[in-house]
């Protein structure tokens, strides 16, 4: 391990940390813009051609709003909670295989910044941290409101938390590993894991969507009923961080879906055109991006097309029908895996 | 009980078929409606710049009217003041001096007129009650300021520009002047104690 390769690896964290804060950046305008349009409206288009400069607009003044710290709150713990939020947020994309390596001068250069044997764990621990964030910001600001939304943020994640392990646990059966760079690279062609493991897929994308806190599972920060749920003592970039880490959020589960469900960066049958390993590299970066872009899409699509779920509905939902649910997908994937073995012990 | 109406609807409160209880297909309908509305046209209108068409007889701004030969037509009666529900007009009366004829058209006039835009609430009840045409509301927009002092309009303001008169053809048709001026009804008719007004009837 040479110091090119720290160096490497330190630009490569760069890249994605940056590409991260954009795409985050653009989320927020992109959402607005989408919500305008579903709902036959134009949205932001002031600042600069077709709004493009919104989120910067955005940005400068959540910098230059008041900051608001509650004389009652717990100080360290109200400031921590945020940054808890966004780091938990930022440090999930470390395990999302962006593309094949790049062989320049012999060397072989993978675009993942670690690719850990037990990557999908470690998505598993850092996602579960990542509630601790909400968690400590609302309870730290002893506010009702705060604290409800706090509470209500973490029995949703550890609900839905259970039926998207189990849902993974039969796709890491069907693959035969832990590590995102191996399951990427499984699904080339046609090989996706969609095709595999449909109902999977479809408690997988259901409990991101309650990970994420996003609508139709935005109960933590459902303003009809909780002010602003945990945020609700929160101002300027603090408030704007908690936010901001939503759309993180959003970009990595985007970019775990494709990973994990939809092929990764692998596209069918561009092998044919595409013979040079170095741009099929590049061009995987380019289709991984899609993928995620017309994720984060489908995120925002959801959100302006569905009403948020009752406290009652989303506990029923989680522990009624998507743990049962993911269980029988469990076994049925295990049967068909010993499909063999069973019809050998019948045929006795 | 006999239905009022024929719209009326039954509740119904059957159970839930499986397919709408695994509620997927309602959201896959209601996500290809949202989804078509992605590519409908919008409503919005971009307000400083694109305006939407006003109709003719819209009641905006007020106008002080002048008269053919250029001379104000408010002789400071105080009826719109009176019949203003908002309580936005007020004005103070004056004197017409000698050699001031080609200014104002009658002996009195209306020193100051004042109308508080942010209680006007632009019904058109002053145009309505003033009996010398003088007063009326136009398809103008009020402007926007920082401060409440700039929403009072005088007169410099309210006054139409002697070489610039405001069109109001479309909002006093003939049709209105005919029944601004139409003897049969109580407002045209002269104060009298012993005859009783005619209650407005039909032409």
């Amino acid at each position: 391990m040479g110091l090119e390769f720290l160096i490497y690896k330190a630009i490569l964290v760069l890249i994605v940390f940056s590409i991260t804060l954009l795409v985050a950046t653009y989320s927020t305008y992109a959402e607005r813009k989408i919500a305008a349009f579903l709902q036959d409206r134009i949205g932001p288009d002031r600042a600069g051609p077709f709004g493009i400069l919104q989120p910067l607009a955005d940005a400068v003044k959540m910098f230059m709003k008041e900051e608001m710290i509650p004389s009652v709150s717990n100080k360290a713990l109200f400031i921590i909670g945020p940054g808890l939020c966004m780091l938990t947020a930022c440090m999930t994309g470390v395990i999302i295989p962006w593309g094949k390596s790049i062989n320049i001068g012999g060397t072989d250069y993978p675009m993942q910044i670690a690719d850990v044997n037990i990557g999908i764990l470690y998505l598993f621990g850092v996602l579960s941290i990542g509630v601790y964030g909400i968690m400590i910001g609302g309870w730290a600001s002893n506010n009702k409101y705060s604290l409800l939304g706090a509470i209500r943020a973490s029995s949703q994640m550890i609900s839905y938390e259970v039926a998207m392990g189990i849902s993974i646990i039969a796709l890491v059966m069907v693959t035969g590993t832990l590590s995102t760079g191996e399951i990427a690279e499984q699904q080339h062609g046609w090989h996706w894991n969609v095709l595999v493991q449909p109902l999977g897929c479809l408690i997988f994308v259901i409990c991101a969507f309650a990970e994420t806190n996003r609508a139709p599972f935005d109960l933590p920060e459902c303003e009809t009923e909780l002010v602003g749920g945990y945020h609700t003592e929160y101002s300027s970039m603090k408030l704007g961080l908690f936010l901001f880490a939503e759309y993180i959020n959003m970009f990595v589960s985007s970019a775990v879906i494709s990973t994990f469900y939809f092929g990764g960066y692998n596209m069918p049958l561009i092998g044919r055109w595409v013979h040079d390993p170095n741009w099929l590299a590049i061009l995987g970066f380019v289709f991984l991006f899609m993928k995620i872009v017309g994720f984060i899409f489908f995120f925002m699509w959801v959100r302006w097309t569905l009403p948020r779920f009752r406290y009652d509905q989303l506990m029923n939902l989680g522990w009624k029908i998507l743990i049962p649910l993911s269980i029988l997908n469990l076994v049925l994937t295990g049967s068909w895996m010993m499909r063999h073995e069973i019809m050998a012990y019948f045929a006795k | 009980m006999q239905a009022l109406t024929n719209r009326s609807q039954v509740v119904s409160k059957k159970e839930m078929t499986l397919i709408e209880k695994m509620y997927l297909p309602a959201i896959f309908s209601g996500m290809w409606i949202t989804f078509t509305h992605l590519f409908k046209k919008s409503a919005t209108i971009k307000y400083p710049e694109q305006t939407r068409e006003f109709s003719g007889i819209y009641r905006g701004q007020h106008v002080l009217k002048r008269d053919e030969k250029g001379a104000e037509r408010c002789t400071a009666c105080g009826l719109c003041a009176v019949a203003c529900p908002a309580e936005a007009i007020t004005m103070t009366s004056a004197e017409r001096k000698p050699g001031e004829e080609h200014l104002y058209r009658e002996e009195k006039y209306a020193a100051t007129y004042e109308i508080n835009m942010l209680r006007c609430i632009f019904c058109g009840d002053c145009e309505e009650a003033c009996p010398k045409e003088a007063i009326f509301l136009t398809d103008r927009k009020v402007e926007s300021f920082y401060t409440r002092k700039e929403f009072i309009y005088g007169k410099s303001i309210l006054v139409e520009d002697k070489n610039n008169p405001i069109d109001l053809t479309k909002r006093q048709t003939p049709d209105v002047k005919g029944f601004k001026l139409d003897k049969n009804y109580a407002h045209n008719q002269t104060f009298d104690k012993n005859k009783k007004a005619k209650v407005a009837g039909h032409h």
